[in-house]
């Protein structure tokens, strides 16, 4: 795609969030020059990240579908990987595992070919069936049932629901002549990490009730409620530019994705929690996992996809 | 130069995309022979996944030792096994011909090679460690000044266990120790080595509870 294609709401989020990631790196500079005590190492690695997030996400959606289908192919890959890299396998399942992996392409040529009565069933009715049938030809029966439900489980929550995410570029133009094809993902992507971002914040400011004590303890029923709060106004304010919404729908759009990236990280850290792991990997220097960053995005992906394929496609 | 294309092309994208290592201690791999790098071996990708810590202008220097009657035993593999990855063979009996077996590996180290040596001998089960053999212990004895670095993979027994043909891409985890030296002995040396792999296990469980 050119430049000039691009819609020019894209290109004034895209300039958004440029300036919001000098800002932070400003800030953390200036955080670890004005007080050389502290030790803000962490915090710079993050923005360091985001900044390459960010452009790995640029590549996903500006270029041409191919590109975007492949890109977000891969980081599905990267996450089923790392969750398996996780969980304990057993060695009877090479071969299954194998096929697992296969269920990666499939499910994006689907997304690539716009066969949307196929992507949406592959994962859940097909995989689903054809695993366990090929463990049963293996026939090791210790432990068949966790193997199986773990590695289901995963499929679903790396591949399936983030497949999501691709689909919202592939939906017909037409019905999001201001968004354009990407117009969708953006927003969803970025309202998901906002919403991240701000009950994090309103939780260090104002927090106190705890929200899951045994899960992650450090969230709290005011950051919760913050963040959905800002998340849905947020919502209010970008969905005439990126999406079809209308004001109502898109307050709903944004409460959904608030509640729903708050279940999605949390879920991911009870998986983490299980496994006693603090991390769920180390390929993002600052945030850990690609999980780690990818947990609230596996819960609001496939709700807010729905959300707006029922209410305008 | 074909060694050079088989790494870029090949090992480089297969480790990097389908297996991603996450090494720790990098620092502490030799840039400069002669000297020796002791791995546990649970599948044919350890010598690969090692030959990628290295950068390409090292690369040329490294050379895994490898047992001659496993990989000079038909003339694809041989080719394969001595031009690309550059394996030094050497039999695992003691021959007729008499001699040291031990000799292409000294000779090496004194042409200041980096070698790969795997003292489990042979690929174990997977993710379990079997006690080492002590030509190591022979060799460093040879040529006491040659520093040893411990490296301990962990997954790489999950992607492809021995026995199996199928690639599985996994997350594999090295700890990479400090480089140990000769000791008086064979014992006092193979005890340290040994203290040493049982340390980076023990990170490396820290890391991860579950196999």
């Amino acid at each position: 795609m050119i430049f000039s294609d691009i819609p020019i709401s894209v290109r004034i989020t895209f300039s958004a969030i440029a300036v919001l990631l000098v800002i932070a790196s400003l800030f953390s500079r200036w955080l670890q020059v004005s007080r050389p005590d502290k030790n803000y190492h962490e915090l710079r690695q993050r923005i360091q990240t985001w900044w390459v997030i960010v452009a790995v996400f640029a590549v996903g959606v500006l270029f041409n579908k191919t590109t975007s289908v492949i890109t977000f192919g891969l980081i599905s890959f990267l996450a089923f990987k790392e969750y398996l890299s996780l969980i304990p396998t057993r060695r009877a399942d090479h071969r299954v595992l194998f096929w697992a992996y296969l269920a990666i392409p499939l499910q994006f040529y689907w997304v690539w070919q716009g066969w949307y009565g196929m992507f949406i069933i592959f994962i859940p009715v097909y995989v689903f069936l054809f695993l366990p049938m090929r463990m049963i030809l293996i026939g090791e029966t210790q432990g068949f049932l966790r193997a199986i439900g773990t590695l289901h489980w995963g499929l679903m929550i790396t591949v399936f629901s983030l497949s999501h995410m691709a689909y919202l570029l592939v939906l017909p133009v037409d019905k999001n002549p201001i968004g354009g094809s990407m117009g969708l993902l953006i927003y969803l992507v970025f309202l998901t990490e906002i919403n991240d971002v701000a009950q994090y914040i309103w939780g260090k400011s104002l927090g106190k009730r705890k929200i899951s004590p045994k899960v992650s303890p450090n969230k709290t029923v005011a950051g919760f409620l913050g963040g959905v709060i800002s998340t849905a106004g947020l919502a209010l304010l970008l969905a005439p530019w990126l999406t079809p919404l209308s004001t109502y729908e898109a307050l709903g759009s944004g409460f959904l994705i608030g509640v729903a990236g708050f279940v999605g990280d949390v879920t991911i850290s009870a998986l983490k929690r299980d496994l006693g792991v603090k991390d769920s990997g180390s390929i993002l220097p600052g945030h850990g996992g690609i999980l780690d960053r990818l947990d609230s995005l596996t819960y609001t992906a496939p709700l807010f996809f729905h959300y707006v394929f029922f209410l305008k496609y | 130069m074909l060694r050079s294309l088989f790494y870029l092309l090949i090992v480089k994208p297969i480790v990097l995309l389908i297996l991603g290592i996450n090494a720790r201690g990098k620092e502490q791999l030799p840039i400069t022979g002669p000297a020796i790098i002791v791995a546990n071996h649970n599948s044919h990708l350890d010598a690969m996944a090692l030959m990628s810590l290295f950068s390409l202008s090292v690369l040329p220097n490294v050379r895994p030792v490898a047992a001659a009657d496993y990989f000079l035993r038909n003339p694809v593999l041989k080719w394969f096994a001595l031009t690309i990855i550059g394996i030094i063979p050497i039999e695992r009996r003691p021959s007729a011909k008499g001699g040291n077996i031990l000799d292409p590996v000294l000779a090496a180290l004194d042409q200041g090679a980096i070698l790969i040596i795997f003292p489990e001998g042979t690929r174990g089960e997977p993710e379990s460690l079997s006690k080492f053999k002590n030509g190591i212990a022979h060799i460093v004895s040879e040529r006491t000044q040659v520093p040893v670095t411990p490296v301990f993979f962990q997954g790489l027994g999950k992607c492809l266990p021995k026995g199996e043909f199928l690639l599985v891409p996994f997350f594999v985890d090295a700890f990479i120790g400090k480089p140990l030296l000769w000791s008086e002995n064979r014992q006092t040396f193979m005890g340290s080595l040994e203290g040493s792999f049982s340390q980076l296990q023990n990170q490396a469980k820290d890391q991860d509870t579950f196999f």
